[in-house]
């Protein structure tokens, strides 16, 4: 925990955790899958927060990383009931497939 | 013991990210992911957030990728299927991210001085209860709640079949 280069460190994993998530949202079809590496994207951004709390000793970067994870909670639960509905009208999870705005 | 635990587990998180996005499989990268999710928490008790570390394994890796895990095998999701002229897709993909992440790596830079790491440190869950329930995040920690109602409501409006 004195390490001083582990914040540093940390900010380094948090950089390839949100790029490794930014290129699976573009290089993925399956819409539950690019809902997963946005979850992917978003823990990047948390590892960020808790970094840069231990850097400056204060706790608000972490009650951030508790918002964080409040809304990456509800962002799942709309967004596969999203993922179901339109299940249900394609039958297919493929992204390319809904590339039209009408039903 | 510190330093070891810090850098097997952000290797462990960064080849299992890497699973979760080359996967052709939705399920195998929902259980990578799972991997990934657990080993980011380590990192969070190695850098003194023990609270954060036990949500993380609570919230995300347990109600979060259950969530997941339970549309996957609802809908029998199957393997991913090579669709011809993808691959100038998948080179501009490679490009996007390339140049989000020197941006990121751009601010990181600028952010250099002031990361070392404060001498006094105190994440304990008694510091993390009266920081959230303090004059400053009250409203917003009741705001969530909120929040979670009306992803639960509109969760229900959007998958059920007929109002």
């Amino acid at each position: 925990m004195d390490h001083p280069a582990f914040v540093q460190h940390a900010l380094l994993l948090s950089l390839v955790l949100f790029g490794l998530g930014t290129l699976g949202v573009f290089l993925r079809k399956n819409v539950i899958t690019v809902l997963m590496c946005v979850e992917l994207m978003l823990n990047g951004v948390n590892v960020a927060f808790v970094a840069f709390s231990r850097a400056a000793g204060t706790l608000d970067g972490q009650v951030l990383v508790f918002f964080v994870m409040v809304v990456a909670a509800a962002e799942a639960a709309v967004g596969l009931a999203i993922v179901i509905a339109l299940h249900r009208t394609k039958d297919t999870l493929d992204l390319d497939a809904f590339s039209l705005m009408k039903g | 013991m510190d330093a070891i635990l810090f850098y097997v587990f952000a290797a462990i998180a960064v080849a299992s990210a890497v699973v979760v996005i080359g996967q052709r499989n939705p399920m195998y990268s929902a259980f990578a992911l799972i991997v990934t999710l657990c080993s980011v928490s380590v990192i969070f008790a190695v850098l003194g957030s023990p609270f954060i570390a036990a949500l993380q394994v609570i919230v995300y890796a347990g109600a979060i990728m259950v969530l997941f895990l339970f549309v996957l095998m609802l809908l029998s999701v199957k393997r991913e299927e090579d669709t011809p002229g993808r691959g100038g897709r998948t080179l501009r993909g490679v490009a996007l991210a390339l140049v989000t992440l020197l941006v990121l790596q751009a601010g990181a830079v600028l952010l250099r001085h002031g990361t070392e790491p404060a001498p006094q440190f105190d994440a304990s869950t008694r510091k993390m209860a009266q920081i959230l329930f303090s004059a400053h995040f009250l409203y917003v920690f009741e705001a969530t709640s909120i929040l979670i109602l009306a992803a639960l409501v509109g969760a229900v409006v959007l998958a059920k079949k007929e109002l």
